[in-house]
């Protein structure tokens, strides 16, 4: 098959760079949104498919990743060169301390604890004042200065907005194709040996623990680059951004698009997103819409989009080898 | 401080644990047997909220009628438990647990919505029982007849949850069953029947705790949300399926918010986060739980 010689990630890459060009500024918006969500959705991914680790907090290293990179480029002034990796740095710190606790902890305890984690991150926001802005936020943040973007052909007659698109995903672009890498690597399938049989994994020789907290941090540096980038892009951090539902939406966004797929989580992501503004042209009752989703997932297509899709082709195949 | 002052402030955080007990009590039984936190409970304490106001304006009841309503709401509550439990929530007893908890989670964004379809977004509110709606002074303070009600509620339901647990036929089927369904099964002993029992007699209590809470509260879209959580904590706190340590739980989690408030004012909604983390790190099983298998 020819198709699948063709560099796809590329052309999806190419594809979502000429979005400012091609469409209009809400297609930016949109496509900046499902951009951002679907990098936290495969950070996700990397513990519930990958690993098998049922997170339930995973919106707490978004939400310090968003108030990290919000407070230090707002408060503090300091350029985004600095503020983002710090982000991830934090994040990732953040997920090293919470995640040495959870990782000892059995299946529902773990989804338990990431839970509690969240809640305590999210009771900080919503009530440190000084810090985080209270329920009020964080508004006005800050786009970082892009004015080297105008030397480059082709870029300067941007919008500051639409310049920021495009840093946007290219770096999530390469935080994708680092996590790919991750997945595909020695330690990757390792961490998917942890997940398909602990006992076995620990029997010939995998520190189980060590890799999972691993995986973790990872998943948790990820989501903080994710977080980091919303801030700037939706002008604002929010202790919304750290409540429990949120963690619940990516979920949903991971196993809608497939969780066994490295690519189910951006399709999910993609298709939640665009979803949500469809019908919420038509109707408030948004969540009553994603339940139901839910619903239909759970009982009738266990494997997602990408799973269908999967399914189809391996079975026209099998048809036409026939 | 005056000792008056700490006396209410007590008999505050009491209230509240033994409103929490109510509720959370359902969500520890439901875990206890099931293996699963139903993120749904909280929604079906909302549906109970909203039911009991619906009696009320279908019947304009006298004297006996807010019990009447408390109790109609509790029974519609139990008959939609029953229809989950049956028509989904059994195939899911196999499958992995993310499935069961996002299962119960599209439950609270379903039952949400359709509380806000049905009753609209503004502030509905129930008047108490004539009977109870005096005080009685306490230690120099003003205690509602209402509140001391629900104080003597929450024990009763424990220790009769305890006796039937401990005490009967029944408690010990369903002790059987939390333990190893497999074996209880294969020895011939309807496993279903029992399962489809505990959760509505959960959604039962949850139901009757929301219209109880109606005198006092008035009943709002997203008090779904917000009680689950505490309710969790509590659970958590006190361990997942022991009747007496959610009672405990309650307590804990009350006192804690009562007098947290005067200590860290603004801080005790973190207090009770941080006490649930180092309860899941130290003892993941709670206070009075047992471990997991």
């Amino acid at each position: 098959m020819t198709l699948r010689r063709l560099p796809w990630t590329l052309i999806l890459f190419l594809a979502a760079v000429a979005v400012p060009w091609f469409g209009s500024r809400y297609d930016t918006f949109l496509a900046e949104q499902i951009a951002i969500d679907a990098l936290f959705a495969v950070s996700l991914n990397l513990l519930l498919g990958t690993t098998g680790l049922v997170s339930f907090g995973h919106v707490a290293y978004f939400g310090v990743g968003a108030y990290l990179c919000g407070i230090l480029m707002k408060t503090y002034e300091v350029p985004f060169v600095l503020a983002f990796p710090a982000a991830g740095l934090g994040s990732a710190l953040f997920a090293l301390v919470s995640g040495y606790f959870c990782v000892r902890l059995i299946k529902l305890y773990f989804a338990m604890l990431t839970l509690a984690f969240s809640q305590i991150v999210w009771a900080i926001c919503y009530k440190w004042n000084d810090v985080t802005g209270g329920d009020q936020g964080l508004p006005e943040i800050p786009f970082p200065n892009l004015d080297w973007m105008n030397s480059l052909p082709g870029l300067g007659d941007l919008r500051t907005s639409d310049q920021f698109y495009i840093l946007a995903v290219a770096i999530i672009a390469v935080s994708l194709a680092i996590l790919h890498r991750v997945v595909r690597s020695p330690f990757g399938r390792v961490l998917t040996t942890i997940r398909d049989n602990p006992e076995r994994a620990a029997f010939i020789g995998v520190n189980v623990r060590a890799y999972q907290l691993a995986a973790f941090v990872v998943a948790g540096a990820f989501a903080g680059f994710a977080g980091a980038l919303y801030g700037i892009f939706s002008r604002g951090v929010f202790a919304d951004y750290v409540f429990w539902a949120k963690s619940a939406e990516v979920m949903i966004m991971a196993i809608l698009g497939g969780m066994g797929y490295f690519w189910g989580p951006p399709v999910g992501a993609a298709a939640l997103v665009w979803l949500n503004q469809i019908i919420t042209d038509y109707t408030q009752y948004w969540p009553f819409v994603l339940g139901t989703i839910l619903l239909v997932l759970l009982f009738g297509f266990p494997g997602g989009i990408v799973g269908g899709i999967d399914l189809l082709w391996t079975r026209l195949r099998s048809r036409r080898r026939a | 401080m005056a000792a008056s002052f700490l006396f209410s402030q007590f008999m505050g955080g009491l209230t509240t644990a033994m409103f929490l007990f109510l509720i959370a009590s359902g969500l520890s039984l439901v875990f206890g047997i099931m293996r699963v936190i139903n993120f749904a409970h909280g929604s079906f304490y909302m549906l109970g909220a909203y039911l009991a106001w619906q009696v009320v304006q279908w019947l304009h009841p006298e004297g006996l009628g807010f019990w009447i309503a408390a109790l109609g709401a509790a029974l519609g509550v139990a008959l939609l438990g029953a229809v989950v439990e049956r028509l989904f929530f059994r195939t899911l007893y196999g499958r992995e647990e993310l499935y069961q908890l996002l299962f119960t989670y599209a439950l609270v964004l379903i039952l949400g919505d359709a509380a806000k379809f049905l009753w609209g977004v503004g502030q509905l509110s129930v008047s108490g029982p004539p009977a109870l709606s005096g005080s009685v002074q306490l230690f120099g303070t003003t205690q509602p007849l209402y509140n001391l009600f629900i104080i003597v509620i929450g024990p009763a339901i424990a220790f009769a949850g305890w006796l039937v647990l401990n005490r009967t036929g029944v408690g010990r089927m369903v002790r059987a069953a939390s333990m190893d369904r497999e074996m209880l099964d294969a020895l011939g002993s309807n496993v279903g029947t029992i399962y489809t029992g505990m959760f509505v007699v959960s959604s039962f209590l949850a139901g009757l705790s929301g219209a109880l809470v109606t005198p006092i509260q008035s009943i709002v879209p997203g008090m779904d949300v917000l009680i689950i959580v505490q309710a969790f904590i509590v659970v958590v706190i006190g361990g997942m399926g022991s009747v007496w340590g959610t009672f405990w739980g309650s307590v804990i989690y009350g006192q804690v918010l009562s007098f947290g408030i005067l200590i860290f004012p603004g801080f005790s909604l973190f207090s009770v986060f941080a006490l649930m983390a180092v309860i899941l790190i130290v003892r993941p099983w709670g206070l009075f739980g047992k471990p997991l298998r």
